[in-house]
């Protein structure tokens, strides 16, 4: 029973956003509890100043996982499946980036992105956030490839088949879910950076809808209920994500912290 | 690996085998060089550097020995952000881990539903910390908010500066890191508890002990490598939060929410003092790699039980 009430607890902000989202335009909240009359003009005013971060978000964010599993599955699998020598420095350095702070990664690369012309640019950002997503998916889909049996890479080996085809044609297929669980985790790690899109742009060309969030509650506005339609809205692909993916949700987070 | 005396299967020549083998790691290892590697090493160096927005300009980052250190410890803020960030951080970590260990241990019982709501508990910890900060900053709005709103109708309270206050804001900031904390903590520690062997509690039971004789003597003592794991996470994580304070107080009022992490952010990208701000996330990553050696530690000793 206390549990009960605790988790209602924890799981009220949530409720309480899409509440105050659905209020009528104002300063303050004079709604209930419940949205009795649901209003949908906050939704309307977010969509006007706010869709076009929205839209850069999803780029970033999907141009973010394309990276990061390109990046991540090969490593993942020689990790996992190749008897390499440095397979556990390899690993030890993985770990000790979840340690290096983004603001440290911001500060260098924001001269470093200077000389390059990579500030206010879809593909620094797009670089940068996925700092957060290919370690992860490494531990994922490293954890997960582990679990291949030897027996079937061998065989197709010793069918002939080449390091890359048995890659492509045995054990991506094999890990489709592990991919999908990698994924959906580097999407919403590079959709909700909020440092990295502060701190590397400067002009409003490329602008994520964190930032869009970040500069509506410092400008003060009157518009309780547009900032608060535009915070459910950035928070839809977390609630996607969790329908979706329950059961990877879980084994994520566990697999990311204990090997 | 040292070269395999039987030839690999399709018949390349031994000494391409590692090679190839590596050409699998190089690209994901050269990203990890150049966007964890490099930050560390340039940073390190930035610090010893007068490096400030003119450098962007002129290209001079004059090298200051420790200047940049001596000018940040020595001022009044980095005491106040220092003790700050151990508030915060154990404060942080103090809630979400009772309260994480709670949850784990309420949903170890089975009931209908417990997994939907194992679930749906994660959502604090999925949520973009833009949004979720901003939620909690409309609700702990002095006038206009639902938590004082709550308190008003129960007369408890005529209203709680929640973030207006100097100390009330640092509580503040700290319970919403708690709320954002939880549901990782939860999903471990469950993800630990299942890995106790249920006849060690049928054991324990026969012998007529009580649940918190049985957590003390069986669960507690079993979770042990699992817990200091969390632990140190848990401060690695939090040390660096910067997003929760940013959004909702943005490290006021009155300096009071000024941490390590957003003193960095401040000093340089709000005054573009570039090489202080460096030496000040310097000070972060030795914090941090303190733990992070704890943290191997705890996990070798997880990995032999």
């Amino acid at each position: 029973m206390i549990g009960i009430i605790l988790l209602a607890l924890m799981l009220f902000p949530v409720y309480w956003m899409v509440n105050a989202s659905l209020q009528p335009t104002g300063n303050t909240l004079r709604g209930g509890w419940f949205p009795t009359h649901p209003d949908f003009s906050g939704y309307v005013t977010a969509l006007r100043d706010q869709g076009r971060s929205l839209v850069t978000s999803l780029v970033i964010a999907l141009g973010s996982v394309v990276l990061s599993l390109g990046l991540a599955a090969p490593a993942a699998y020689a990790l996992a499946q190749f008897p390499i020598r440095g397979t556990k420095f390899v690993l030890l350095g993985i770990l000790i980036t979840q340690m290096v702070p983004s603001i440290v990664v911001a500060n260098a690369l924001y001269s470093a992105y200077n000389d390059l012309g990579l500030l206010n640019s879809y593909l620094g950002l797009i670089l940068a956030d996925s700092t957060a997503g290919v370690p992860f998916a490494i531990i994922i889909m490293r954890s997960f490839m582990q679990s291949i049996p030897r027996e079937i890479i061998e065989a197709a080996r010793v069918d002939g088949a080449g390091r890359l085809r048995v890659f492509r044609a045995v054990v991506l297929p094999m890990s489709v879910n592990a991919l999908i669980t990698a994924g959906l985790f580097t999407f919403l790690f590079a959709w909700s950076d909020l440092l990295f899109a502060l701190t590397l742009t400067t002009t409003e060309t490329v602008r994520p809808v964190t930032v869009g969030i970040y500069q509506y509650i410092g400008a003060q506005t009157d518009q309780w209920n547009a900032v608060m339609a535009t915070v459910v809205l950035a928070s839809v692909p977390a609630a996607v994500l969790l329908v979706v993916a329950q059961r990877h949700v879980a084994a994520g987070a566990t697999s990311g912290s204990l090997k | 690996m040292r070269s395999r005396s039987r030839p690999t299967p399709d018949g390349t020549p031994r000494f391409w085998e590692p090679l190839a083998q590596w050409l699998f790691i190089v690209p994901a290892a050269t990203y990890l060089l150049l966007f964890f590697g490099y930050p560390i090493a340039k940073n390190i160096v930035m610090s010893f550097q007068q490096y400030t927005i003119t450098t962007f300009y002129t290209g001079a980052a004059p090298f200051v020995g420790l200047r940049n250190y001596s000018e940040i410890l020595s001022s009044d803020l980095f005491s106040k952000a220092l003790l700050t960030t151990v508030l915060f951080t154990a404060g942080s970590i103090l809630g979400q881990f009772v309260l994480g260990l709670a949850f784990a241990l309420f949903f170890q019982r089975s009931f209908p539903l417990g997994r939907v709501m194992r679930s749906l508990l994660l959502l604090p910890w999925l949520l973009p910390l833009v949004a979720s900060a901003t939620t909690w900053r409309w609700m702990l709005d002095a006038d206009s908010g639902v938590v004082n709103g709550a308190l008003r109708d129960l007369h408890l309270s005529s209203g709680v500066p929640w973030l207006t206050g100097t100390s009330q804001a640092l509580v503040s900031v700290t319970l919403i890191n708690v709320w954002v904390g939880i549901p990782f903590n939860t999903t471990i520690l469950y993800g630990g508890l299942q890995d106790v062997p249920t006849h060690l509690y049928e054991a324990a039971k026969l012998d007529g002990a009580g649940p918190v004789t049985t957590f003390r003597y069986v669960t507690w003592p079993l979770l042990r490598p699992v817990v200091s794991v969390v632990l140190v996470l848990d401060v690695v994580y939090t040390v660096k939060v910067l997003d929760i304070i940013l959004t909702v107080t943005g490290g006021g009022p009155a300096n009071a929410t000024e941490t390590i992490a957003t003193q960095s952010y401040e000093l340089s990208f709000q005054q573009f003092e570039f090489g202080r701000g460096a030496a000040m996330s310097t000070v972060l990553i030795v914090i941090s790699l303190a733990f992070a050696l704890v943290y191997l530690r705890a996990n070798r000793r997880a990995q032999n039980v």
